[in-house]
């Protein structure tokens, strides 16, 4: 570790070059670190775009029987919408956190493939640009073009030639399947780095909690993308060669689809939400001055989680008609995996009890992400309960359990892992005081749309209906749910702001600004292309801990 | 906030909200699933109830906590420099709360497990009514074989007194894509998807109007695809089983426009007793009005609306199967002089 004992590393040659250079250096790169911040920008304009969607339905929504926009605009925006923030924004920013920080924190210099990494974040890129282009030859050549209309999991068989007549839903099969081949790539990348390239004295027991849950994810993203892509292909034979597996009308089964995509669809949501638990790990105890409470239970709840989220797909389909020991099963899986979800929550309160919590911007967000996981968690169980999900499932209850977990648990630690390691990939600190508006008027939009939302489900009101009638005790509560989306929009301009502005005036950060413990800090901010100039030797979880206290060093006690 | 604004409509629910407004149907119902009229609804919100006040507990529990922490355990001046002491994991501890969740889980598997056992049923009671519905892309067809009943979007079943029990029991069914019956105040929900029979059963005492709509997503118009369930009395319903089963009086003044009707292809899709036309890919338009809506809830069944119908489906229901047939005036006019004489 040259860094931290005073020595300078060498600046990168600070050469002027044309944009022309820049923009090559940036297509042709295989650095971990550039493809990470292109994962995350490119993610980030992906959310910026499905964002807009979602204000849009929410227009629409505001007042009963609106024609603001008409019910085949509004099932496109809604299909695209949800397609893109699960696709195209949650996987991608978590694999450029993931490429950025694996490396750094294992004391590496690079992912196992650079080439293979390179691959797999411009594979996502054409993916995602594939699906969007969709809004104009979705149609085929022929006419004006339009974005598919099949709900994000496209069940069939509204998906059949019969139904989904056109190219559309062919750009939601191959923007997907695209982007997938690039996630098993990033995925393999993942599991094989943390595998074979840790640092001297890092072994598995010693890896920072961000690197055990990126590797119980790349697990998940191989095991679990293989059935979608499988299922896709299925699908397009149905398309293009005639096969009947998921064609009702020559005898094929609607529900298999729906076995298929869910087996995919939850462990999916666990590979959502394990990078977003992995951040909450790093900025906890940093933030708390005490290292992460209960280690090794935090390392068991998450491969339980993982492997716990391959046996619940089915309570997505409750309302099937499965069997009752069919439903009981799945009910008793579900309600399982809560116990290791719950043990992560006690232990991150665990590690701030009896700490010096510093309420800095990446905390805040975290502990903002504690209340409403709790919540998302909870809702969850109600969910799982079989009778009260039939009334539940595909009410508004449901996308409000589920925006809970996807902003209040996933957005929530994007944001908290953009104000932590904003400093160390660019050497600028985010403004806190810009920080804190971005925060306050986000949160409380968030709250306003989305707690709101869970009435209108208790209430009857399906979800992906574009207009609804007045009078059935709606009307208030939508106008509410979009009045949030304005301060939510309000809250992302204040964060867009942030990092413009800090990017050019931003305070220095220096190579160690939250006084933390991982190996990261202890090399410039940003790293140089090497990421170290010595490969890093470590002794306990906490290598830096150890570097700064040497009278109190954490390899006594683990 | 929102938690707050939304509580307090669900508190308001049964008061009527809405005026009127031209040409729609008027709700005067709020679906809520707390207020429930049936026994498979009565025996979800009672287990509801239960999981609500368990996981309303532990979120006191532990959000009072979270919040405890952070304020007790908040950084403050004059802290910078000192470290708390280092405390790395406690076994019994993490035993605590593992044990203490897989307690609070066991409870509430045991309940939900019950609860699905009390309310499956798969095959239907001697005493039940038995309707097979249909789902379409985008409305409810009702099959009444006990009756020889066809009829669409609304449908009709008796109150079950103590003395004489009359559950409803539904075969669901889909022509095209997959739907879901959902009529939040008689029972849970159930997916009619095609190739396939799903069953859902209702049991009432209570006469009345409920509402409900597709609850899976089915296309352009699966937000007009409403259901309407009237309960009635059982001699209410012995009566309306009979207005249904008896034959069309065919009105000699309205000749031109049953004609018309049978000449223009309406007959390729409707069926309507008393004529040729036998067509099953839309609505049954036998005793048409003796229905409260049209196009599955998009409009009152009156016979302005109708013809703004007739006219244009398009404008009122954008994307629905129905051409505009291109009629004159005069010819729409004939053919809703006739429908109109449907009762």
């Amino acid at each position: 570790m040259t860094a931290i004992d005073g020595s300078v590393l060498p600046a990168e040659a600070a050469a002027r070059t044309s944009f022309w250079i820049r923009a090559h250096e940036w297509a042709t790169t295989v650095d971990h670190k550039r493809l990470g911040l292109l994962y995350i920008s490119s993610g980030l304009v992906f959310f910026l775009i499905a964002g807009l969607e979602a204000s849009a339905i929410r227009a629409q929504l505001a007042f009963a029987n609106n024609d603001l926009i008409g019910p085949n605009t509004f099932n496109r925006l809604m299909t695209v919408h949800g397609t893109t923030m699960v696709f195209f924004v949650g996987m991608p920013i978590f694999f450029g956190f993931g490429n950025y920080l694996i490396p750094l924190m294992i004391g590496a210099r690079d992912l196992a493939f650079p080439r293979l990494n390179a691959f797999g974040y411009w594979l996502f890129l054409f993916g995602g640009l594939l699906f969007y282009f969709s809004w104009i030859g979705g149609d085929g050549l022929y006419g004006t073009g339009t974005a598919p209309d099949v709900g994000w999991f496209a069940y069939s068989p509204l998906t059949s030639p019969a139904f989904s007549p056109g190219n559309s839903t062919d750009y939601w099969i191959l923007g997907i399947m695209v982007a997938g081949f690039g996630s098993t790539a990033t995925a393999l990348n993942f599991v094989a780095t943390i595998l074979c390239m840790r640092c001297p004295g890092m072994t598995l027991g010693k890896m920072p909690l961000f690197v055990w849950m990126m590797l119980v994810n790349g697990f998940l993203v191989l095991v679990a993308l293989t059935p979608l892509t499988a299922a896709q292909v299925m699908l397009l034979f149905d398309r293009f060669l005639d096969s009947h597996f998921f064609d009702t009308q020559a005898g094929g089964s609607a529900v298999l689809w729906q076995h298929f995509f869910w087996v995919f669809g939850h462990p999916e949501v666990y590979i959502l939400i394990l990078p977003a638990f992995a951040v909450a790990s790093e900025v906890t105890p940093v933030f708390s001055r005490k290292p992460i409470f209960g280690y090794e239970i935090m390392v068991a709840a998450t491969t339980g989680i993982g492997f716990i989220s391959l046996g619940v797909w089915a309570h997505h389909m409750f309302t099937v008609g499965l069997s009752g020991p069919v439903n009981t099963f799945f009910t008793a899986s579900t309600m399982a995996i809560a116990v290791p979800t719950g043990i992560k929550i006690f232990n991150w309160l665990g590690t701030m009890w009896g700490g010096r919590i510093r309420l800095r911007m990446p905390m805040l967000w975290v502990c903002a992400f504690l209340f409403e996981f709790v919540i998302a968690g909870l809702t969850g169980v109600m969910l799982a309960v079989v009778p009260f999900d039939w009334q539940l499932s595909d009410s508004y209850f449901v996308v409000a359990h589920f925006h809970f977990v996807l902003i209040g648990g996933l957005l929530y630690n994007i944001f908290a892992g953009i104000y932590y390691w904003f400093p160390k990939a660019t050497g600028k600190m985010l403004s806190e005081r810009l920080g804190r508006w971005h925060f306050w008027v986000f949160v409380a939009g968030f709250n306003v749309t989305f707690g709101t939302m869970h009435f209108q489900g208790l209430l009857g009101m399906p979800r992906r209906i574009y207009t609804y009638d007045p009078g059935r005790g709606w009307d208030l509560l939508n106008l509410i749910t979009s009045l949030g989306v304005i301060l939510q929009a309000i809250g992302i301009l204040f964060f867009l702001v942030n990092v413009l502005w800090s990017l050019r005036r931003g305070e220095d950060a220096g190579q160690d600004p939250w006084d933390a413990w991982t190996l990261e800090w202890s090399t410039t901010s940003p790293p140089p292309a090497y990421n170290f100039e010595k490969i890093p030797v470590v002794q306990s979880r906490r290598p830096l801990w150890d570097l700064k206290h040497p009278n109190d060093p954490d390899w006594r006690y683990e | 906030m929102g938690l707050l604004a939304g509580a307090a409509v669900l508190c308001a629910t049964g008061v009527a909200m809405a005026e009127p407004t031209t040409g729609r149907p008027v709700f005067d119902q709020v679906s809520n699933m707390f207020q429930p009229v049936s026994v498979p609804a009565a025996k979800i919100r009672d287990l509801a109830l239960l999981v609500l006040a368990i996981c309303g507990g532990i979120f006191v529990v532990v959000g009072g906590l979270i919040a405890y922490t952070l304020i007790r355990f908040r950084a403050r001046p004059g802290d910078e420099h000192r470290e708390p002491p280092q405390v790395y994991g406690s076994s019994n501890i993490e035993a605590a709360w593992t044990i203490v969740p897989v307690i609070i889980v066991v409870v509430l598997f045991l309940a939900t497990a019950r609860t699905i056992n009390e309310l499956e049923l798969k095959e239907p009671p001697e005493s039940a009514l038995q309707v097979t519905v249909v789902g379409h892309r985008w409305w409810w067809e009702f099959q009444y074989p006990e009756y020889g009943i066809v009829t669409a979007n609304e449908l009709h079943v008796p109150a079950s007194t103590p003395d004489a029990p009359r559950p409803t029991f539904l075969w669901l069914e889909s022509v095209d894509v997959a739907h879901s019956f959902w009529v939040p105040r008689l029972a849970g929900k159930t997916d009619v998807i095609p190739n396939r029979r799903n069953t859902l059963w209702l049991e009432t005492a209570q006469p009345g109007l409920y509402l409900g709509q597709c609850a899976e997503y089915c296309g352009t118009q699966h937000a007009h695809m409403l259901l309407r369930v009237y309960v009635h009395t059982p001699e209410d319903f012995a009566r309306w089983v009979e207005e249904q089963k008896a034959p069309e009086a065919e009105v000699a003044s309205v000749a031109a426009g049953r004609d018309l009707f049978q000449r223009t292809a309406c007959i390729n899709c409707h069926a309507a007793s008393g004529t040729v036309a036998d067509g099953t890919f839309g609505p049954s338009l036998s005793h048409l009005m003796s229905r409260e809506t049209i196009g599955a809830g998009v409009a009152m069944n009156t016979p302005d609306n109708l013809r703004a119908w007739i006219r244009d489906p398009q404008t009122m229901k954008p994307g629905v199967r129905m051409p505009d047939m291109k009629l004159a005036d005069h010819e729409v006019d004939a053919i809703v002089d006739y429908l109109v004489t449907l009762r």
